[in-house]
């Protein structure tokens, strides 16, 4: 069904969208174009003047070992970081689903991390496991593992996923559950009539099913993961140690805020840009389209 | 196929809701049952009980010689179609009939073969690709018969299956579901609560109300000899009209107000002097001829004219009343008129237990 609004002069449309007009050019497309101009100049290092280099920024980086490796490490981050929180919330969800008792307080109570702000779950997690005093990396000093993220790459990177996949699964598990209340409850009767078991049902029915909101939260888990992570790595380990946490969009503020190469930095921001389009694009275009019943 | 038997079922809900109180009920293997009652009955919950949807709080149900009150739906090989028909939507019309075949492991070949069949006898063949949002209701509905005739079940089971569908295409399949099931000869339970597609598909009708049964018995049994009040204004549409009186005589019931009636002896017994409700239903009465007594008359209000017939409503001595003549009666006019009933036609009720008074 089309709902079409019909307006005799052009004005009145015109003034009734400029306020949104308004917000996406100050906030979206003026910055966006400085920082896509900015990517094609080269600053000195006083900031007195510039030059024009055309793509040569874009090319340096991709020339550069550092920013490789980034990107690298970024691919693994969100990959782990949709799984995981992704995974965890399906299963949380779908216990939630079978809950009867104490549903509301339950479901509440899971809701709440995202209400954490992401700098202050990153303290949370840095405090949980500092290496001396924190009392999960005192558990896994009895366990005979010696944790310390302020040393070990490795760490730091496990401690910043857990911190984004901790804070994630609230949104990722409200979606699902949603999804789920959405699935007609004769389909599942009618699959145990048909001989499913509750795996069985589970993957061949509702699974399938949920597909659009796996699709939806999968686009905006990774985008989540590119972007929203940047307060977790700073207020846990700023990118180190040795930039094993270093990730695309800290690398941005990195290299912009405190190495003052802003060329650099914009064309990085840029590239980032480029990522979150194709990303918003492929989930309007083919994805909501295709998975829709 | 199999019989299906309940001794003493009864349901409660967490929260003390009592949805079926007490029941017993055995299903011939074969037969093709209808539960029929108002909405709130407990007819689906009966069902659903049968299919094991639901647990069963007390009693047992069996199923074949198989108790199967701890056995998993799966494991009961019963096969159901739902009221929203509950079609995988992600699966092709083919794929949503296959699915409990290849579930139960059955050999592709014989997936193949049965899904055909199945499809052939529902002319369905052509959408075996598609999927179930590109099919009309009609052939939902087909599609979901055909995902339990593949199954070949101990047992059949419809919850309300033709209500989302129009009037037209519930005709149509109402006569399709009696034509397959004259053909599979399956056992068969079907819920439902149009009186109409009760006394049309079953070979056995069970009325139910708040959780009881009311009667069992043939569709024209519920209609001429219903068992309770109950039974009598449910069944048969306009209701039964049910008129008080007080037993003056053998056979013989005064109608304070309006006279006497007479009812059948042999059928009915009540000592004198008892109050009862008589039942008479619209259809039974008619306008007396000459020499014709056993009756009272109707103080006519007004009339709805139905087409092939006419419904005539007012009042007897006081009570409401409601006629069903032929188009072709002569104008009642405004006055009292006289009325007839075949003595074999009056019903006799208990005023306080609302059953009727037969013999035996």
């Amino acid at each position: 069904m089309e709902k079409r609004a019909v307006f005799r002069s052009s004005w009145l449309p015109l003034a009734l969208v400029m306020p949104q007009l308004i917000i996406t050019f100050v906030f979206f497309v003026w910055p966006a174009s400085q920082a896509l101009y900015q990517s094609l100049l080269l600053e000195d290092p006083f900031g007195l003047k510039s030059q024009f280099i055309w793509f040569d920024n874009f090319t340096a980086l991709f020339r550069n070992r550092d920013y490789l490796e980034s990107f690298h490490r970024t691919a693994i981050f969100s990959g782990l970081v949709a799984g995981l929180a992704m995974g965890i919330a399906l299963l949380m969800a779908v216990m939630a689903d079978r809950v009867i008792k104490g549903a509301t307080g339950y479901k509440t109570m899971l809701i709440w991390p995202y209400a954490v702000a992401p700098a202050v779950a990153g303290a949370l997690w840095v405090f949980m496991f500092n290496p001396r005093i924190g009392i999960v990396a005192y558990v896994l000093h009895s366990f005979g593992y010696d944790w310390n993220h302020q040393i070990r790459g490795n760490d730091a990177f496990a401690l910043i996923t857990i911190a984004a996949v901790w804070k994630q699964i609230s949104y990722n598990f409200v979606f699902f559950l949603a999804g789920l209340q959405a699935i007609p409850r004769s389909l599942i009767e009618a699959a145990a009539i048909d001989g499913a078991g509750p795996t069985k049902r589970f993957w061949t029915i509702v699974f399938p099913l949920l597909s659009p909101t796996t699709f939806f939260l999968l686009v905006v888990n990774i985008v989540y993961a590119f972007f929203d992570t940047f307060g977790i790595v700073h207020a846990t380990t700023s990118g180190g140690p040795a930039k094993a946490t270093e990730i695309l969009v800290y690398k941005v503020f990195n290299d912009g805020f405190i190495g003052l190469d802003l060329g650099s930095s914009a064309a990085q921001s840029v590239i980032l840009m480029a990522i979150v389009i194709v990303l918003t694009v492929v989930q309007f275009r083919y994805i909501e389209r295709r998975v829709a019943y | 196929m199999a019989s299906v038997a309940l001794e003493n079922v009864s349901k409660v809900y967490p929260g003390g809701v009592e949805a079926i109180k007490g029941l017993s009920l055995s299903i011939a293997n074969g037969s093709f049952t209808v539960l029929l009652g108002p909405s709130g009955c407990g007819k689906s919950t009966l069902l659903r009980m049968i299919a094991g949807l639901e647990t069963i709080t007390d009693g047992t149900c069996k199923i074949g010689d198989r108790v199967v009150n701890d056995v998993e739906p799966a494991d009961r090989d019963i096969a159901m179609v739902f009221q929203n028909y509950a079609l995988y939507p992600h699966m092709s019309v083919y794929d949503n009939m296959a699915y409990g075949l290849r579930n139960r492991k059955t050999p592709k070949p014989e997936i193949e073969r049965r899904v055909r069949e199945a499809a052939k006898m529902l002319a369905i063949e052509d959408y075996l690709d598609r999927r179930p949002r590109a099919l009309s209701g009609g052939q939902r509905q087909r599609v979901a018969m055909g995902r339990a005739i593949v199954r070949e079940p101990q047992a059949f089971l419809f919850d309300e299956p033709l209500s989302n569908l129009d009037a037209k295409l519930r005709l149509q399949m109402r006569i399709e579901i009696r034509r397959l099931h004259n053909r599979l000869k399956a056992t068969s339970i079907f819920v439902t609560h149009d009186q109409v597609e009760a006394m049309t598909l079953a070979d056995v009708v069970v009325v139910m109300n708040h959780g009881r049964i009311e009667q069992v018995g043939k569709p024209t049994d519920v209609y001429n000899r219903p068992a309770t009040r109950f039974v009598a204004t449910f069944i048969g549409s306009p209701a039964m009209n049910l008129i008080p009186g007080r037993v003056i005589g053998r056979g013989k019931v005064e109608i304070p107000g309006s006279g006497t009636l007479e009812f059948d002896p042999d059928e009915f017994e009540v000592a004198d002097g008892t109050s009862v409700e008589v039942g008479i239903r619209p259809e039974d009465m008619s306008v007396a001829a000459p020499g014709e007594s056993n009756g009272f008359a109707i103080q006519p209000e007004f009339v709805e004219e139905l087409g092939p017939n006419r419904l005539v409503h007012g009042l007897a001595g006081g009570a409401p009343l409601v006629l069903s003549v032929s188009s072709s009666t002569r104008d009642l006019g405004n006055g009292a008129v006289a009325l007839h009933v075949p003595e074999h036609r009056v019903h006799v009720f208990d005023t306080t237990t609302g059953r009727a008074l037969r013999r035996g």
